[in-house]
């Protein structure tokens, strides 16, 4: 009997795997034609990175003003706070207050995508009756949040500059172009970039593996 | 072979174990699939029906006993082989026509010759080709929610036979879809049986499913209560519903 089984076995090939061009283009379809779906999950990412750019950004601002040392700038930063005295840097509170919008950020990721996840159970269910097998789902919803996260952190990125140069040229006119700390500021960008896509990656891992173990036979059930 | 045995079922039993209670969906069923043959498996809601045509579609496992295709046993493959023969020699069709939602009726029919090994090109090809044949070849880029009920079927049907199975298998084909729908689908089903010398095993509520059954076997309380075939059954269609209900 035994043998008969290691028989059988050689019989039937196993699956062949998908290539990732094919996934990757059912993720971005999947997310194109869900795109106020896929808007909200993103909103979180793009609400925590644009802060972080904010405030990142006009941090360097202030500090490349500072160092400029013009006594009309120095009224004019004073005028909006700014402790001129003081010994540069970011204080305490500002990381700590970063640190818990990229926590919720990162909440709200594995939260929309279990919620986007249980959704498609019927879904997953069908394409493991059609021949995926497990490594297709969790690659599928592994870029899908991947590429959330990503799009999400550009738009973050994007809003929040803008709306940080645009606060420090109010406050404090011309004088923020030509001391534009470009240096800094790209910096502040490239450590959102990877700040918000570690972020998005490490969001999908748990929600992409719990969704491959859902069983073809979920296909079956009928409930809408 | 070509009257040969697809499936064989032998001993198949299922529990379902709910806190202190065991409940038995199966007590036992042998039961066997000629090639080409089109099969209906009736019975009420609960009868285990749908647990035991799940079981042979492997898509659940059962309790004890063994189901072979083709001579070869479901539990002596690895959960890749397995894979490997619901993309190659299944089609599965659902009441609610399972269509994933963000993909179009051709991209649909192509992911599943996509999963047999196909180049994306290639498999755009041979599902246009599939479409064509249960007539949908005008609507290869709708998306599901822009088709009827009976033209989403079709494109599951289009699904089903795109990677030219032994079997078919549909769970209430009919279930969701209007009576005149619902004979043309059983019908396109015959035809294909026919021309593409596919089993066809459906489990069904479905009187109009009789008629096109080569084999109607019924369920009832886990176990099989009886197997006709279709001479016997068209004798006695005015007193089956005593079976059924």
């Amino acid at each position: 009997m035994a043998e008969l089984a290691v028989a059988e076995r050689q019989e039937i090939p196993c699956q062949v795997s998908v290539p990732w061009n094919v996934v990757f283009s059912v993720s971005w379809s999947s997310l194109r034609r869900r795109f106020f779906r896929s808007l909200i999950t993103m909103l979180g990412v793009i609400l925590a990175i644009a802060f972080l750019t904010y405030m990142m950004v006009q941090d360097s601002v202030v500090d490349a003003l500072l160092e400029a040392r013009i006594e009309a700038l120095n009224l004019l930063l004073q005028k909006s706070g700014v402790d001129v005295l003081a010994v540069q840097g970011t204080d305490t509170m500002m990381i700590l207050l970063i640190s818990l919008a990229l926590l919720t950020c990162l909440v709200g990721i594995v939260n929309a995508m279990f919620m986007s996840v249980s959704e498609r159970i019927k879904e997953i269910g069908t394409l493991k009756c059609l021949g995926a097998e497990d490594s297709f789902i969790v690659k599928t919803y592994f870029v899908e949040s991947s590429l959330q996260g990503v799009l999400g952190t550009t738009l973050g990125i994007l809003i929040g500059l803008v709306v940080s140069v645009a606060l420090c040229v109010g406050s404090y006119g011309g004088y923020v172009f030509q001391y534009f700390p470009y240096g800094a500021v790209l910096r502040a960008i490239a450590i959102a970039l990877a700040i918000g896509s570690i972020i998005s990656v490490l969001a999908s891992i748990g929600p992409a593996y719990w969704a491959s173990k859902k069983q073809p036979v979920d296909a079956m059930r009928v409930e809408e | 072979m070509s009257d040969g045995i697809i499936i064989r079922a032998e001993g198949i039993t299922k529990r379902y174990v709910m806190g202190a209670e065991t409940v038995h969906a199966l007590r036992g069923i042998s039961l066997d699939i000629r090639r080409g043959q089109y099969v209906s498996i009736m019975g009420p809601s609960g009868s285990g029906k749908s647990t035991f045509f799940n079981i042979i579609g492997g898509l659940d496992k059962p309790s004890d006993g063994e189901v072979a295709m083709d001579g070869c046993r479901y539990s002596a493959l690895s959960s890749s082989q397995m894979a490997w023969v619901r993309c190659h020699k299944i089609g599965y069709i659902f009441q609610s026509f399972n269509l994933i939602p963000t993909m179009t009726a051709l991209e649909n029919v192509a992911i599943a010759r996509i999963f047999a090994g196909r180049a994306p090109a290639d498999a755009r090809k041979d599902a246009a080709e599939s479409l064509g044949q249960v007539g949908l070849g005008n609507r290869l880029t709708h998306l599901p929610s822009e088709l009827s009920g009976g033209q989403q079927q079709r494109v599951a049907i289009a699904r089903a036979i795109v990677n030219k199975p032994a079997i078919i298998l549909a769970d209430e084909p009919t279930g969701n879809l209007d009576l005149h729908t619902g004979e043309e689908i059983i019908a396109l089903l015959g035809h294909m049986k026919d021309a593409m010398r596919i089993t066809v095993i459906t489990a069904t509520h479905d009187m109009k499913m009789l008629s096109a059954s080569d084999v109607v076997v019924w369920i009832a309380d886990g176990a099989v209560k009886r197997m006709a075939n279709r001479d016997e059954v068209k004798i006695e269609i005015g007193s089956i519903d005593g079976h059924v209900t």
